[in-house]
């Protein structure tokens, strides 16, 4: 596990994460990301087969509550905040390639 | 001299039998914010007209005969990461500049209906990710111990806030340490509560499965008044605990005697400052001398906690910072497809640590290192409770270090993200562990900065861990006492 982090690796993982890197910033994320997961190498090298994982640290299963309706959040006010809104709702640019 | 008590307890005790009005107590501290933050920079906002309307809604129900609540009149900042309705809330990100949220945090709710005065909104490292307050898009936070250092973060306003005076109590969030290491570094007291006491609900998401609200103090009373007013089940939140808030106050005063206290050992040598470790010793005889039992205790796995947590904390926030896509709030920067709108926003939005652990996170969590990274960190996670079972078998409370050094001065980290990380290394294993910690005050470092001590107790241990903070506090050195 031990292989290093490379700049394409970081060049995917920006995409998957939506953010424009310029190439001094790949560099740099690629130098100070590899340095965060070898440090981590302690724990990828730890063997913990057998050990279960703790997602959460309460015992929690399902949260319940009577089906009672409660006002909501005030649908004008939402919608002030948003950048863009059209016919009371949010307005984005072409999403499938359709002319905006 | 100002005549205006410096306690929270002092001044909603006063401000109840009529002696002091919330005004007067108001303007005293909007005139030291007015005087001194421009150079602290504890806050966003200073919320004036919010803040004379509350505080005039205090005096009117006192005129009535009406009892305000137990924080009547008491000025509270709340970390600007706490949504307040119509009232800027910016995580100090430019991504939600000038965003006013459509509803209360419930913690904001429980403060305003317990008669507190919110008189701003404080500054902190971008969406709660820091640990020195430099990380804010609006500028750093100073120490007001010393204003070439850190407060700490990433709750660092709220910190300062009260270091500062001004304000006697603040709310922070602790995802890994954010109220606790500040509250060490400023000298103040922070309590991070057993996960699910508080409720998360208005607390914009960082990590959500760490992620607890806790009081910033002055005295451990304070924290203990402050905790109880927000603390309880609200069914807005699903993982808020349904069990009765404990009686924090009353157990102030019972001392420590017959108590079982285990010194952390893996968190008193390597990496920890010996300024730092030789006052976490004089804090164990302090409790001893109050009648504790103080041994030494091994938590083996506390030291793969920063590894564990610095895999599941930007998992989680890779995934919680997705909604910040420019379409329902915030900054938008326009683009001519919605996808390349996302990326275009968020790029411009997001500052680099910000970027940083959106992109570790999504790293740990991509198809083919998930179970190497992501997967393994969730283990060690159960190794970690595993362990602290082990240790409160034997022990009621633990004590360690809360931060490594003292505050450290403006950019000594910033260049080297682990070094940063690193600070959280006492802090970390409590979050991952959901368990209850705070901070106390115990004299000063061989830099005279302040240093805090840490206390750890089981999952809802709060009163137990409140009554040796208790004895700590009245047994802490004076800051300026000759550290040898």
């Amino acid at each position: 596990m031990s292989a290093r982090l490379t700049r394409d690796n970081v060049a995917k993982v920006a995409d998957l994460a939506r953010l424009n890197l310029s190439e001094a910033e790949l560099e740099r994320y690629t130098e100070q990301l590899g340095a965060v997961l070898d440090h981590a190498e302690d724990v990828a090298s730890l063997d913990l087969d057998g050990v279960p994982p703790t997602a959460h640290p309460l015992p929690l299963v399902n949260v319940l509550r009577d089906d009672v309706v409660v006002e909501g959040a005030n649908r004008d006010e939402v919608l002030s905040q948003a950048p863009s809104v059209e016919d009371r709702r949010f307005r984005v640019p072409a999403i499938l390639g359709e002319e905006p | 001299m100002s005549t205006i008590p410096s306690t929270a307890l002092e001044i909603a005790a006063a401000v109840r039998s009529g002696a002091l009005s919330a005004r007067e107590v108001l303007d005293d501290h909007l005139a030291r914010i007015d005087a001194q933050d421009g150079e602290i920079n504890a806050f966003n906002l200073v919320m004036t007209d919010e803040a004379r309307a509350a505080a005039a809604a205090v005096d009117a129900r006192v005129a009535a005969g009406e009892d305000p609540g137990p924080l009547a009149g008491v000025p509270l900042a709340l970390k600007d990461n706490l949504c307040t309705r119509g009232i800027p809330t910016t995580c100090s990100s430019r991504i939600l500049e000038g965003w006013r949220p459509p509803y209360d945090a419930t913690v904001v709710q429980r403060v305003n209906a317990a008669g507190a005065v919110s008189i701003g909104k404080t500054n902190l490292d971008e969406f709660a990710m820091g640990s020195s307050t430099e990380n804010s898009a609006f500028g750093p936070t100073r120490n007001p111990r010393d204003t070439g250092r850190v407060p700490g973060g990433s709750s660092g306003g709220s910190a300062a806030a009260v270091a500062a005076g001004f304000a006697p109590i603040s709310l922070g969030s602790d995802t890994g340490g954010s109220i606790r290491q500040p509250a060490a570094l400023c000298g103040v007291v922070g309590v991070k509560p057993t996960y699910g006491m508080v409720s998360r609900y208005g607390l914009i998401a960082f990590a959500s499965s760490l992620d607890q609200i806790g009081p910033f103090s002055t005295t451990v009373a304070d924290s203990a008044l402050l905790l109880e007013a927000i603390a309880g089940h609200d069914g807005r939140d699903s993982t808020s605990i349904d069990a009765p808030v404990p009686s924090l106050l009353e157990s102030l005063g019972q001392g420590v005697d017959g108590l079982r206290v285990g010194l952390v050992t893996e968190l008193m040598g390597e990496g920890i400052a010996p300024d730092v470790a030789a006052r976490v010793r004089q804090a164990a005889d302090a409790l001893t001398a109050a009648g504790a039992q103080v041994g030494e205790v091994s938590v083996p796995a506390a030291a793969y906690g920063l590894s564990a947590y610095y895999l599941i904390a930007p998992a989680e926030a890779s995934s919680n910072l997705a909604r910040y896509d420019g379409v329902r709030y915030g900054m938008r920067v326009d683009a001519p497809t919605t996808a390349e709108m996302n990326a275009a926003t968020r790029t411009a939005g997001f500052g680099e640590e910000v970027k940083r652990r959106i992109m570790l996170g999504t790293y740990a969590l991509s198809a083919g290192y998930y179970d190497a990274y992501y997967g393994k960190a969730l283990k060690v996670r159960t190794l970690i409770v595993r362990d602290f079972d082990k240790a409160y078998a034997d022990f009621d409370l633990l004590l360690t270090p809360t931060s490594p050094t003292t505050a450290f001065k403006f950019g000594d980290k910033t260049a080297d993200p682990l070094s940063m990380y690193l600070n959280d290394i006492c802090t970390i294993p409590t979050n991952l562990a959901g368990h209850p910690a705070m901070s106390v005050p115990f004299g000063g470092g061989a830099d005279g900065m302040p240093v805090g001590v840490q206390l750890l107790a089981p999952a809802l241990g709060e009163s137990t861990m409140f009554r040796a903070a208790a004895v700590l506090e009245a047994a802490a050195p004076a800051l300026d006492e000759v550290w040898s």
